[in-house]
């Protein structure tokens, strides 16, 4: 019975997947070409990369909510009860040591380059936050994580950032022209940079207050 | 077919792979990585489905992305606090919360 | 300044809200309120502005489609949003005595959220906007579902984001393939256009799916009881009364204004389901034990009737149209009231065994009140909202031909006041035992409140259908 449930779950699976093959290999037209439309619109929007300019401008709107699901994540961990502080973890080695004091600082110059790169070239506040993030972790791991500490009381201000600075923005906008985050072409570059950079540190914080979970830094005082 | 097709075809595929895991594994660690393969195989469909250098879909993956890390965050997060039970912890009775 | 402001508003109004319960839990009281009114306000302009016009639309970043991103109002939306609003802040009210802090703070941050996450939905006028809305739903519903919960509810919690993120996964795979074909993400751009895209049924297949694996819609409901019945009163009702509502909303938008509600076996398939998901699931209610899970059983039931009504209305048109959101907003209601009444018995007793809610009446008679009240209602008794829904939902199937509704209708209406009156003859009857604690009033007033609305919907059905319009 095991056997035959199986095989019919495997061979349906397998049906459907031809149907989406079958699906997304049919020849299209649409109606309308849409990179000529971000190409045509690109010179207003403040940035000169098509897809920073997407995220951004065009479909910013988009990205502010997708900043609050972060925040729903951490709020969702954050009201989990505390675990117990983890027992006999290992010794930090020399090795991990060095290299975390090696590349640390690179870590942070590449975060911030990647941040100003995404106005012209792939890059933008999230590979940027993600690398910020990483090197976090990093200091984490190698013991050297007592800036965290001081990080911990200002958890919550430091992770809603982003939004807000995004939040006020958008009601800025709905206030001046009556229009959400109808960005004016004159300062919408300046504009874009700012929502990044905030985001950007909102983003590193939250991703690295996501990896440690429930609070287990606060077990541990300076 | 040329490569950007294949990488569509390869996306349902991986699809339909994840959900095979999904419904098949018993461990919830386990299946939540299979929504994360899940995850990808629609983004890669999203990405090499469309118009090719179009940078919409491409724009769209990285909104995708952020909520998928966010979302397995919060089911790993759950996932070990149901693993390592708190000494606060009353032993599961079945009644629920109120 | 143009009346379509109100759309953004209605998002960022509970946004910030959300945003200064996490960054100041001193005043968290006073956000919630602020927040939860607010958006009632809101909300009732949005009601008042709407009829008589044109739907309301806003383009986000003024860029228009296909390019940017637009927020639009019709009739159901408003409604959407003025049901959500008017319940918001009895569930605020009912939560703030509920919770102790460090909770009461992750509560407020979190179902201001999620608000701002329902009203975005019912607003959204984009494909790939309307994903994101429902993760954020998604993940504020999960959040919620864990908070000060055992393990039971961390369980359930899990299987909930994962069944929740397998539903929104499908529905992008949907999305792709119409962006694929199409080339725009704008419900406007791709009205009536479902039917004839390359693969527009595929994705129809895909996003329907997923969709009603969201709504926990039989038999895709296996996660919906355990994680409505295990999280804390003001989380289930705000659960079972609005959460599941959103993805049946969204199927209803994308099946009548993308595919014309197109394909006859669509249907058939659609009725099917609810119907079996009625006479299941009433009867699941009617053999649990445990009182969270009964009416968490009994939400899944009620869905049914609506899935019953969304399949009707190519059919029946405005009369399946108005079954649809009657019995909607009267099932928020009731269900909402029901849970929070719940809630109060088993938090006085400590336990959720229907067999041990003894003569509560004498000590909560507001709550057994509201109980009485939700289940009429649920029942479908005149004249509250749920008489008027399943009234109409009968005219709709009558009138399309499907005598056998007539049966799942009263059948389903007989399950509803057996498993109604085993939650009654508990709370109005036994042995006395007076040792229990006493519970804040306003709990039990804001489940009354809800409860009575419900009823009182009965009366209110005329208005509504008029907010309502046309079918879109």
């Amino acid at each position: 019975m095991k056997a035959f449930a199986s095989a019919a779950l495997a061979l349906l699976l397998a049906g459907l997947a031809a149907v989406l093959a079958w699906t997304v290999t049919r020849p299209v037209t649409p109606g309308r070409d849409v990179p000529a439309l971000i190409a045509g619109a690109l010179d207003v929007s403040g940035v000169s990369h098509p897809v920073t300019a997407v995220l951004l401008n065009f479909r910013g709107y988009d990205t502010l909510l997708e900043l609050v699901v972060l925040l729903i994540a951490l709020a969702g961990v954050r009201c989990l009860a505390p675990l117990p502080p983890p027992r006999g973890s290992a010794p930090v080695g020399g090795v991990l040591r060095e290299l975390a004091s090696l590349l640390l600082p690179v870590l942070v110059l590449v975060a911030v380059y990647l941040l100003w790169a995404g106005a012209t070239r792939p890059g933008g506040a999230f590979q940027g936050g993600a690398l910020l993030a990483a090197a976090g972790i990093l200091a984490l791991l190698a013991g050297r994580d007592r800036f965290l500490w001081r990080l911990e009381h200002r958890l919550w201000p430091l992770a809603c950032l982003g939004v807000a600075v995004f939040l006020a923005v958008a009601a800025g906008t709905l206030a001046a022209g009556g229009v959400l985050l109808g960005l004016p072409s004159a300062h919408a570059g300046t504009l874009i940079l700012v929502i990044e950079g905030f985001a950007l540190l909102s983003i590193a914080v939250t991703l690295v207050a996501l990896f440690l979970g429930t609070g287990e830094l606060e077990d541990r005082d300076p | 077919m040329t490569g950007q097709a294949l990488y569509a075809v390869l996306g349902c595929g991986l699809f339909c792979l994840g959900f095979h895991a999904l419904v098949v594994a018993a461990h919830p660690l386990r299946r939540l990585l299979a929504v994360n393969v899940m995850g990808s195989s629609v983004f890669l469909v999203l990405v090499a489905g469309a118009a090719p250098g179009d940078p919409l879909p491409q724009a769209l993956v990285i909104t995708g992305i952020v909520v998928a890390v966010a979302a397995t965050a919060l089911g790993l997060n759950l996932l070990l606090r149901l693993a390592v039970p708190a000494a606060a912890d009353e032993p599961a009775d079945g009644e629920g919360g109120s | 300044m143009s009346d379509s402001v109100l759309l953004p508003l209605l998002v960022l109004w509970p946004l910030a809200g959300g945003l200064a319960a996490l960054l100041a839990p001193r005043i968290v009281g006073l956000v919630l309120v602020a927040g939860t009114l607010g958006n009632l306000a809101l909300g009732l302009f949005l009601a008042v502005t709407l009829p008589g016009g044109d739907p309301l639309a806003h383009d986000v970043g003024g860029w228009g489609a296909p390019l940017g991103i637009a927020l639009r109002a019709d009739g159901l939306s408003a409604i959407l949003v003025l049901v959500t609003a008017f319940a918001a802040p009895w569930l605020a009210l009912h939560a703030s005595a509920a919770y102790a802090e460090p909770e009461r703070r992750y509560f407020a941050g979190l179902f201001l959220l999620f608000l701002a996450a329902l009203n975005g939905l019912f607003l959204a006028g984009d494909l790939f906007n309307l994903y994101v809305t429902l993760e954020l739903l998604g993940l504020s519903a999960v959040a919620l579902a864990a908070l000060g919960g055992g393990p039971a509810a961390l369980a359930a919690s899990l299987r909930y984001l994962l069944a929740t993120l397998t539903g929104s996964l499908a529905y992008l795979l949907g999305v792709a393939l119409l962006y694929r074909a199409a080339g725009t993400l704008d419900l406007a751009q791709l009205a009536g256009q479902g039917t004839v895209l390359p693969g527009g049924a595929v994705a129809f297949a895909l996003m329907v799916a997923g969709l009603l694996l969201k709504a926990a819609v039989f038999p895709l409901h296996f996660w919906l009881p355990p994680a409505h019945a295990n999280a804390t009163p003001p989380v289930s009702a705000a659960l079972s009364g609005l959460a599941v509502k959103a993805p049946l909303y969204l199927v209803l938008r994308l099946w009548l204004s993308l595919y014309d509600g197109a394909w006859p076996l669509v249907a058939e398939l659609l009725a099917a389901l609810g119907a079996a998901g009625v006479l299941w699931c009433s009867l699941q209610a009617v053999l649990q034990a445990r009182a969270k899970l009964l009416v968490a059983y009994s939400t899944v039931a009620q869905l049914g009737y609506l899935l019953v009504a969304l399949a009707l209305v190519p059919a029946a048109g405005l009369t399946a149209y108005g079954a649809f959101v009657v019995l909607l907003v009267s099932h928020v209601l009731a269900k909402a009231g029901l849970f929070l009444a719940v809630g109060n018995l088993a938090r006085r007793a400590r336990h959720d065994r229907i067999d041990g809610f003894e003569r509560v009446v004498h000590h909560m008679p507001l709550s057994a009140g509201a109980i009485a009240l939700a289940g009429v209602s649920l029942m479908g008794l005149p004249p509250s909202g749920g008489f008027s829904g399943k009234w109409l939902l009968l005219q709709a199937g009558i009138a399309s031909g499907r005598w056998w509704l007539v049966a799942v209708v009263l059948l389903g209406g007989l399950l509803a006041a057996v498993y109604i009156f085993k939650l009654i003859e508990h709370t109005f009857g036994g042995s006395d035992r007076p040792e229990a604690t006493a519970l804040p009033r306003r709990m039990e007033w804001a489940a009354l409140a809800l409860a009575g609305s419900a009823v009182g919907l009965g009366f209110l059905g005329q208005p509504l259908l008029g907010l309502l319009g046309g079918v879109p």
